[in-house]
């Protein structure tokens, strides 16, 4: 039947997926020839581990943002700009791998929480006896900037339709990263019509696909997770209100901390294994303090005297609804949560406030100062007893 | 054989033995012999079986990144996966011509397979992700400085040549390549020294010492040897930190491997250098008290009215014919709709994906009849939203009559404007003339923190060569019109000219200069709108607003009443 004497079919979905929103197995994995590459070894080759989150040096603020979202994902997503070379995408790579695993309805395209009604997600609301749990790791699906569509919120699967003439659903990325991840490079260079798509799902969790004859509602919950470089384009403000920390990273200018970075840089590319292996405690220690912060979150619970200073520092600063507030509220609650305190205190406050604020001050193009800036200044005044951030 | 071409060709030996390590290299010349013997080269040391593709301009995303393959899927029956020419040049190298063209979008797909030495699709309903360990060849043919390729990509690649100085005769026929040796391992101090050499460099990006050091090891490789030894910290630090340096070092900080190598290879870093950093040495008024004494002599919305009138100004020409036409077939595709072909691009996937469900139901194909039955309903349009993208360009008269009066309320004035510019989404670019000519500080762009760093350091002073500033301004419109957008021209000037376009001072052949260059921009039909900088306004300005079928619009005294009343008047 095909024409060509090796088709490329369809390739198994990404490793990093591991197997989520799969329907079903596919046929004929990829055997494509890998020319010897002589390079491969260097900046490693596609099956390297990732540079773990630990051996990270610096970033203070980017990587207990990322730690925060871990814990609750219900602030709202990450966004971290700045500086080329700053390692960003290493970050939110990193991240993914230490993620302690998640319990979910097996088969479930969707990923979904055993615990939960099964009402929401089309595939469980079709099968109310069978819900087998498995236990699988958190998806960190990656959103590739030249993703059409289609694969974006799901369509009309092509290979059913062309073979079978059936008309079925088949899930995109949005699928796949409920209770999840969703991480997208550069996401300011992201096409317009994308990022359309992307505010409406966000806000609603739910992703509503109308198109080829299809009529689909499913869960597409997840934490958005951007990066990118403002020098190279701004972000749309709609899409900058829908994360709920914002993170700026600059290059470190001290030569002993930039010396630091190349070399453990360096290090990894030459022995990728030996250098994952010699972090593998350290990223152990940071999966069982997610794991920790996790159960002791639900009971942790915010003094009122907290919540005042949030307020306040909110009415300082003049953000716009409450959202600044609720997001403060709950990032410092989480950071609370991951250093094991007794309670959600000033100092936790003051630390998660430039996250958590800078990028929901009204704009003022003619203010220099920056927002950070802005922040740091409010703090100061609201909180003086609290260390600065 | 010139030192600049040894190292060039030392370049195109360590960048072959690995590319994907080396990142690439960004070779700064004009299309013709030399940049081919160099490619040459290249390919030479690569050696056959590893692949040396070039990158077509304008590629769409589903040859770059693969999606299906429509022939293979027809004749298939079922859906046929195609690569994309960043997976078929796995292990090998992709030339980018013009690369100075390069879409920011392009740049950031290329850049994500440089980091992740693979190529996700998720495209036409496959997902898959394939190797693609490439080094990237990215040919600058930019004319100008302010042309480059996106910084990036060149922040990820090793090497950066400029080939732009060397004629044929440079060139002699280049060595044998010899086959590069095993991995090297380095002494701890390397990594050191490298870094101190780019902070002594003023190199921010932390990526240039850690490609330093990859190609440092592929150099002692290349050697046989298997440790790095000084002479190759040294090489490398020649030939991947020289070229990025951002200042010159004072002479005891000067580390020992980054003497800038002197050849025409490393010039254009100091003069680009100096082109930054001089200004900044003058004089420059205190931009941030500047920019907030100004703010409240901004015309709000005045952005919005320049838009609308150009807009107007546009439909008045109706003569014009094609670029309505050309508005259904070109710009960002907006999904697709039922139609003829005939009406549109005819959109094959959608076509067939309309098809798809209703194939069981038309019946059994024939044994010798056409696989799937496509019937006229089915077919597929696609359909184009033409971001008709407005580039704001902003000509500044930054020279000492100005700077003394308005400068800091027209740097106000720039800033609030670009607040709108963004919000609209429209790009802005910013001209300024000072001294004997004119400079672009901002080639057109959407990035605000870009825009304000360059309004941040605009330098005020010296004389007034009005003619050289209209005439960059202009230049700058008719190539923001080829690329497709439309242009506004934003003069802010007291109109008062003493620098001729030879250089020459003397007011009178300046303005007369100054005339017949408002001349040819309205010849231009360039929407023009003049902002009066003086505080007193004056004939001269509304003299050059008439020449150039400019809006006139003076600034008063930071007033806000009279500026409103102004803005009204004007509208």
């Amino acid at each position: 039947m095909p024409i060509n004497g090796s088709p490329r079919a369809l390739d198994p979905a990404p490793p990093s997926a591991a197997g989520i929103g799969l329907r079903k197995p596919r046929r004929r994995p990829e055997a494509a020839p890998v020319p010897p590459a002589r390079g491969a070894g260097a900046a490693g080759a596609i099956e390297a581990p990732v540079f773990p989150f630990s051996a990270i040096v610096g970033q203070d603020e980017m990587r207990r943002a990322l730690l925060i979202a871990a814990v609750d994902p219900s602030v709202g997503g990450v966004l971290v700009l700045g500086d080329r070379g700053t390692g960003k995408s290493t970050a939110i790579r990193g991240l993914a791998a230490l993620l302690p695993p998640m319990a979910a309805v097996a088969d479930c395209p969707y990923a979904c929480d055993p615990g939960a009604p099964a009402g929401a997600c089309p595939h469980c609301a079709a099968r109310p006896g069978s819900r087998a749990t498995r236990i699988v790791p958190v998806p960190v699906v990656d959103l590739p900037l030249g993703a059409t569509e289609d694969r974006v919120v799901g369509a009309l699967d092509l290979e059913r339709a062309l073979t079978r003439g059936e008309k079925a659903f088949e899930p995109g990325l949005l699928a796949r990263a409920n209770r999840g991840f969703l991480y997208i490079d550069e996401v300011n260079l992201l096409d317009d019509h994308l990022v359309d798509l992307l505010l409406d799902v966000a806000a609603s969790g739910v992703n509503t696909v109308e198109r080829e004859g299809l009529s689909v509602r499913h869960p597409a919950r997840f934490v958005l997770v951007g990066s990118g470089n403002p020098e190279e384009g701004e972000l749309r403000p709609q899409l900058l209100d829908r994360f709920g920390l914002a993170v700026e990273v600059t290059t470190p200018t001290d030569l002993p901390t930039r010396i630091d970075v190349v070399r453990r840089r360096d290090a990894y590319e030459r022995d990728p294994a030996g250098f994952c292996a010699a972090h593998a405690r350290a990223d152990r220690a940071i999966r069982k303090a997610l794991a920790a912060a996790r159960a002791r979150l639900p009971g942790l619970a915010v003094p009122d005297a907290t919540l005042e200073a949030a307020a306040r520092l909110c009415l300082a600063l003049g953000t716009d609804g409450l959202r600044g507030e609720l997001t403060l509220m709950r990032t410092a609650r989480a950071l609370a949560a991951y250093e094991g305190a007794e309670t959600v205190g000033l100092d936790h406050l003051a630390r998660v406030a430039p996250s958590a604020l800078r990028h929901r001050l009204r704009r003022n193009p003619l203010d220099e100062t920056g927002s950070t800036a802005r922040v740091a200044r409010a703090v100061a005044e609201i909180l003086p007893e609290a260390p600065s951030p | 054989m010139s030192a600049c071409w040894s190292l060039a060709l030392r370049a195109a030996r360590l960048a072959a033995a690995d590319p994907r390590a080396c990142g690439g290299v960004v070779v700064r010349a004009g299309a013709g012999p030399v940049r081919d013997r160099w490619l040459d080269h290249l390919r030479a040391c690569l050696g056959p079986g590893r692949p040396v593709l070039r990158l077509p301009a304008g590629i769409a995303d589903d040859r770059l990144l693969g999606g299906l393959d429509l022939a293979a899927t027809l004749a298939a029956g079922r859906p046929v996966a195609q690569t994309g020419l960043l997976a078929a040049a796995d292990g090998g190298i992709l030339v980018v011509p013009m690369a100075e063209r390069l879409s920011p979008g392009t740049a950031a797909r290329l850049a994500a397979v440089l980091d992740t030495g693979s190529v996700r699709v998720e495209r036409d309903g496959l997902a898959a992700t394939r190797p693609a360990r490439i080094g990237l060849v990215l040919l600058d043919e930019g004319a100008t400085p302010e042309e480059g390729v996106p910084e990036a990509l060149a922040d990820r690649l090793a090497f950066h040549l400029d080939l732009t100085g060397l004629a044929w005769g440079d060139t002699e026929a280049p060595a044998a390549p010899t086959p590069a040796a095993d991995r090297a391992h380095d002494p701890d101090s390397a990594v050191a020294d490298l870094c101190a050499a780019a902070a002594g460099l003023g190199i921010p990006s932390l990526r240039a010492p850690l490609l330093a050091m990859r190609v440092a090891r592929a150099a002692a490789a290349c050697d046989g040897l298997q440790t790095v030894g000084a002479a190759h910290v040294r090489e490398a630090a020649a030939l991947v930190l020289g070229p990025r340096a951002c200042r010159i070092p004072p002479p005891e900080e000067m580390p020992e491997g980054a003497e800038p190598p002197g050849d025409a290879r490393t010039d254009a870093a100091p003069s680009e250098d100096d082109a930054r950093t001089a200004p900044q040495a003058e004089s420059v008024i205190e931009a941030k008290s500047v920019i907030e004494a100004a703010r409240a002599a901004i015309p709000a919305g005045l952005l919005a009215r320049l838009v609308e009138g150009s807009r107007r100004g546009a439909a008045a020409k109706a003569g014009r014919s094609g670029a309505p036409q050309q508005a259904k077939r070109s710009g960002r595709p907006a999904g697709t709709r039922p139609g003829h072909p005939r009406e549109g691009r005819f959109a094959l996937i959608d076509t067939l994906r309309a098809a798809a469900p209703w194939q069981r139901l038309r019946g059994a194909p024939e044994p010798d009849g056409p696989r799937i039955r496509v019937r006229a309903c089915d077919f597929r349009i696609a359909r184009f939203r033409q971001h008709s993208e407005t580039t704001t360009i902003f000509a500044v008269d930054a020279s000492g009559s100005a700077a003394l009066e308005r400068l800091a309320e027209a740097k106000g004035a720039v800033e609030s404007l670009l607040a709108e510019a963004y919000i609209r989404r429209d790009r802005v670019a910013l001209v300024a003339f000072r001294g004997s000519g004119a400079e672009i500080l901002l080639p057109p762009t959407r990035a605000l923190a870009r825009a304000r760093r360059g309004l941040g350091g605009l330098p005020g002073g010296g004389g007034t060569p009005l003619a050289a500033g209209l005439d960059a301004a202009g230049e700058l419109a008719r190539a923001v019109r080829r690329g497709g957008g439309s242009a506004v021209v934003v003069v802010l000037t007291d109109g008062r000219a003493n620098v001729a376009r030879s250089g020459a001072p003397g007011r009178a052949q300046a303005g007369a200069d100054a005339l017949h260059a408002a001349g040819l921009i309205r010849a231009a039909e360039i929407r023009t709108i003049l902002i009066d900088t003086a505080a007193r306004p004056q004939d001269p300005a509304r003299r050059l607003a008439e020449a150039m079928g400019a809006r006139y619009l003076p600034l008063p005294h930071a007033d806000a009443a009279a500026v409103s009343g102004a803005v009204r008047a004007a509208r």
